[in-house]
């Protein structure tokens, strides 16, 4: 078998990543999981009517820029060329960061970056933390490690908030609860949030209000706030976090110590590649012209926001996805989620059938890219495959991030893991290796194609008379089969026209 | 013109009156076609399902087979069908240059350059969108995934339905949401599938429309597959069909 | 080795030995066709403010008494008397107001959030987003004050009006600590659906001067 060119070592391949701590793979194949989302038509009510709301405001916001696909070309190749001197841009971001008097820590993976948060918590003498929404640190479980160390994490955005009272699992990179309606959301504060007025209505309005001042008090006592980072700029040592509801400037303000967590992919090397993202993530996330806020902030800034400041850049499976050279792109990904609310799939499905922290068309590319595709019954080899290849995801990706073709690209390395740890080939395998074999022939092709003509024999209206097996029955179960024709067009070619070329 | 006919797998097996309809439009128009008898498949299956390698010998064939076709006088390839169009110019080359062959990347690459899809022939390179087509029916067009979003068919296939003598042509609602098909997707992720056909589905019954046509035989199987299913009365019509009729 | 040592090891094995550098192609717009302060940008920034919900008084000139009384009207109208702001905000800016404290490191959160309003300046306004610039310096204050209190009103000078988001980028000093505020705190969290005032101030009120 010959090897794909430029990848070194194929780390995708190969044994899964430690994933026993953090939320990156679920209990079960997609295709299982998406099947009791399908069923539930409170979800489904819900995904549809969210997704193609902020659908409509983000195709507006997009049309009024004149210049959206230059900026699109410049965020691309920002992330391009950043990857490709990530430990130089990474050792500047650290100088720059120590320099301005905050501490900068590595972790190598979930469960070393929680080690490190623990222990700067305990240092504290705190007991509670305020949280910013924030991908890496649910990736990485950090609340569940907080709390066996006996810290209590506030989620502080409203939507995450509805996940945590509502004992849920977060189902969107933007909107965690977007599987959610605002009655359940209602239902949710009535019996879960601390001196909640029970009179409370279902007016997204007043729901917002409810947890300014459920969450007002604990932001005005916290003494330790945690948060993500959108960009890390390497030149000056700026960190960014982009937010619209100011729980983020709270938790980066008031409280004395705030950590950081950032993925080591959210480098950016200068202070005017921002004038690109600013641009491009909130009319891509949101679908606003820009989010109401924006913070950055530099190492500490004396008698403004926290005097001490802890950077931890986290790898987590990232170089694995690095080591990748068409996968390394889906860590171009500034997390705007235009793809999940674009995608047919995950219209349908929601986000918990992904089982991990990223869903969507961003999630099934880069969960597998972090974990590793074992080839074996490790549910994250389900994910290349939870996409019909339409392409919506690529036209609307921000950094133009080719998803379909990276998707394609997976589904290859997987079924050569399979093919490398397993003695006998899949049933699949075997009928794709068949149907190419008869296929590289034509005089071959054509006397399959006669022998599939008799199989039209085998249909009555639209039914096999017989049952067909697995998987193929999943293709009679909802819709009749075509009948092959009795005389294909070769045959048909040959027989009015003679043989020709 | 000289025109080589690339049927598709499918086409030639399941829906050959698909491929006739090809012909017969070009034919009327005053254009020869060619049908090269050593045609297979473009491997597309293959290579979105994980099967790169078993793919790879496919396309080194397809090239070969219509390379010498267009060395031989033939100036287009024509397929009636967006899909395997997109999978021979987006995906030939890159497989190729995977496997490791530049020299096949950049011969698939020749062909690629001059193959295409039935409305985009017809529109830019025979520049035709009135076919002298009639077609008395109410029917609804559905852009197919790879047509709309990786050959940016745009609106050629709808000026061409618009030229047909007699036809109802009605808006489909959401017409670029995808209708669930996505090749092996329809029997590995049978149930999400089924859920976006239902509702690909309702958007076609709403227009009332006796014939839903695209320009995809494979997304058409799938739509009428479930179409006929539940009985509703609606045809699937490829657009090649539509633009062969003149009754 | 190191988790530093470990993660540099390893991102330099995934790259191989001589990853490629790519040209970044920047023709995206850096500046806007209109002059920074020029009536077209002050119309396109109150468009965008209102927008998003901001409330937004003019005044014609950058005079300071007459910003001043336009602040103690939107105040005075919504039965607020009393307000933060930083040293760097101009006397006259505040002079009609009853109770005015000024800002000071030793003033805590829990007594900002007992203040009803501040009132600011700004360093850059970005006219195609409705974006508001404030730096930290003496007319801004420290991020707290322009959080905590339920009411921002923020004095916004033509001048400083720029067209484009590079042009506002170019104007500040990223070693500050920045925040970029486009109208009130709002929220898409339920249903998607935009909902303005969770937790940073409800009210924003924008006077623009000049």
């Amino acid at each position: 078998m010959s090897t794909f060119l430029g990848m070194p070592g194929v780390p995708v391949r190969g044994p899964a990543a430690d994933t026993a701590v953090g939320h990156l793979t679920g209990d079960r194949p997609f295709p299982a999981a998406a099947r009791d989302s399908l069923a539930d038509t409170q979800l489904r009510r819900n995904l549809a009517h969210a997704t193609s709301t902020i659908r409509a405001k983000r195709a507006a916001v997009v049309t009024e820029v004149p210049d959206w696909e230059a900026l699109r070309d410049a965020g691309s190749a920002i992330k391009a060329d950043t990857m490709a001197r990530l430990p130089e841009l990474l050792e500047q971001l650290e100088a720059n960061v120590v320099a301005r008097g905050g501490t900068v820590h590595w972790a190598r993976d979930a469960a070393e970056a929680n080690r490190i948060v623990t222990d700067l918590v305990r240092a504290t003498g705190a007991d509670e933390v305020v949280k910013v929404k924030s991908m890496a640190t649910q990736e990485i479980g950090l609340n569940e490690a907080l709390e066996a160390v006996g810290v209590t994490a506030h989620e502080t955005d409203l939507a995450e908030l509805i996940v945590q009272l509502g004992h849920d699992r977060p189902s969107h990179i933007l909107v965690p609860a977007i599987h959610r309606g605002r009655a359940e959301i209602r239902e949710i504060f009535a019996l879960e949030m601390p001196g909640v007025d029970p009179s409370l209505t279902d007016e997204p309005a007043v729901l917002a209000a409810a947890a300014r001042t459920h969450l007002r008090q604990v932001f005005l006592r916290a003494r330790v706030a945690v948060s993500g980072a959108n960009f890390g700029v390497a030149e000056t040592g700026t960190l960014t976090v982009v937010e619209s509801e100011g729980n983020g400037r709270m938790c980066l303000t008031l409280p004395e110590t705030l950590i950081t967590v950032m993925g080591i992919e959210k480098v950016v090397p200068s202070w005017r590649d921002l004038e690109v993202f600013l641009q491009l993530l909130p009319r891509s996330s949101t679908g606003e012209r820009m989010n109401p806020y924006t913070s950055t902030w530099t190492g500490v800034t004396p008698g403004d926001g926290p005097q001490e400041f802890h950077l931890v850049l986290l790898d987590n499976g990232r170089t694995r996805a690095l080591a990748d050279d068409l996968g390394r792109t889906a860590l171009h990904c500034i997390r705007c989620s235009a793809c999940l609310n674009v995608c047919p799939v995950y219209e349908r499905t929601g986000g918990h059938a992904y089982g991990s922290t990223y869903p969507g068309p961003i999630g099934a590319i880069l969960t597998p890219l972090l974990t590793g595709l074992t080839g074996g019954d490790d549910p994250n080899d389900s994910l290349p495959y939870a996409s019909t290849l339409c392409g919506a995801c690529y036209d609307v990706c921000p950094v133009k991030i080719n998803i379909p073709e990276i998707l394609v690209q997976l589904r290859a390395e997987h079924t050569e893991a399979h093919a490398d740890r397993h003695r006998l080939p899949t049933a699949e395998a075997a009928a794709m290796k068949a149907v190419a074999w008869s296929m590289a022939d034509p005089a071959r092709f054509a006397r399959a194609g006669r022998a599939a003509a008799l199989a039209r024999h085998g249909i009555r209206r639209g039914k096999p008379l017989l049952p067909l097996p697995p998987p193929l029955n999943g293709w009679t179960a909802s819709r009749d089969a075509p009948r092959p024709s009795a005389e294909s067009f070769r045959d048909w070619w040959a027989r009015t026209r003679g043989p020709s070329s | 013109m000289k025109v080589a006919l690339f049927i598709t797998c499918l086409g030639d097996v399941l829906f050959p009156e698909v491929g006739k309809a090809t012909v017969a439009v070009l034919e009327r128009l005053g254009h020869e076609v060619v049908f090269p008898r050593d045609q297979t498949c473009c491997g597309q299956m293959h290579t979105n399902t994980g099967y790169q390698h078993d793919a790879a010998g496919l396309v080194r064939h397809h090239v070969e087979v219509f390379e010498r076709v267009l060395a031989d006088g033939c100036e287009a390839v024509v397929a009636p069908s967006g899909s395997c169009v997109g999978s021979v110019r987006h995906q030939h080359a890159a497989l190729a240059r995977r496997e490791g062959d530049e020299a096949l990347a950049v011969r698939a690459e020749a062909v690629a350059a001059r193959t295409f899809e039935l409305s985009e022939l017809l529109v830019d390179v025979l520049g035709v969108t009135d076919v002298g087509a009639a077609y008395p029916h109410r029917v609804t067009y559905h852009p197919t995934c790879h047509s709309l979003r990786l050959l940016g068919v745009g609106d050629r296939p709808l000026r061409l339905l618009r030229a047909v003598r007699g036809i109802d042509l009605v808006e489909l609602p959401a017409a670029d949401s995808c209708c669930g098909f996505g090749g092996t997707f329809s029997i590995k992720n049978a149930d999400t599938s089924t859920a976006m056909l239902a509702d690909k589905m309702s958007s076609v019954l709403a227009t009332r429309a006796e014939v839903v046509t695209a320009g995809d035989a494979s997304c058409l199987m799938h739509i009428g597959g479930g179409l006929s299913r539940l009985r509703t009365g609606v045809r699937p019509v490829h657009l090649a069909e539509i633009l062969a009729s003149t009754t | 080795m190191t988790a530093r040592e470990e993660i540099l090891s390893r991102i330099r094995g995934a790259l191989g030995d001589t990853p490629s550098r790519p040209d970044v192609p920047r023709t995206h717009r850096q500046q806007g066709v209109h002059r920074p302060g020029t009536p077209e940008l002050v119309r396109q920034l109150i468009d965008r403010l209102e927008d998003y919900r901001a409330t937004v008084v003019r005044v014609a000139a950058e005079d300071d008494d007459a910003i001043g009384q336009a602040i103690a009207d939107a105040l005075t109208v919504r039965g607020i008397g009393q307000v933060v702001a930083p040293p760097g905000v101009p006397r006259a800016w505040t002079g009609r107001l009853a109770d005015v404290v000024v800002d000071e490191a030793s003033i805590d959160a829990r007594t900002l959030d007992r203040i009803p309003a501040v009132v600011t300046g700004s360093v850059v306004a970005i006219a195609e987003t409705g974006t508001i610039v404030l730096d930290g310096a003496t007319v801004c204050g420290r991020r707290a004050i322009t959080l905590v209190p339920d009411t921002h009103v923020c004095v916004v000078r033509a001048m400083h009006v720029v067209q484009t988001v590079p042009e506002g980028l170019q104007r500040v000093d990223p070693r500050r600590a920045l925040t970029f505020v486009s109208g009130p705190s709002a929220t898409s969290d339920i249903e998607l659906d935009r909902v303005e005032g969770v937790h940073g101030p409800r009210t924003l009120i924008v006077v623009v001067a000049g």
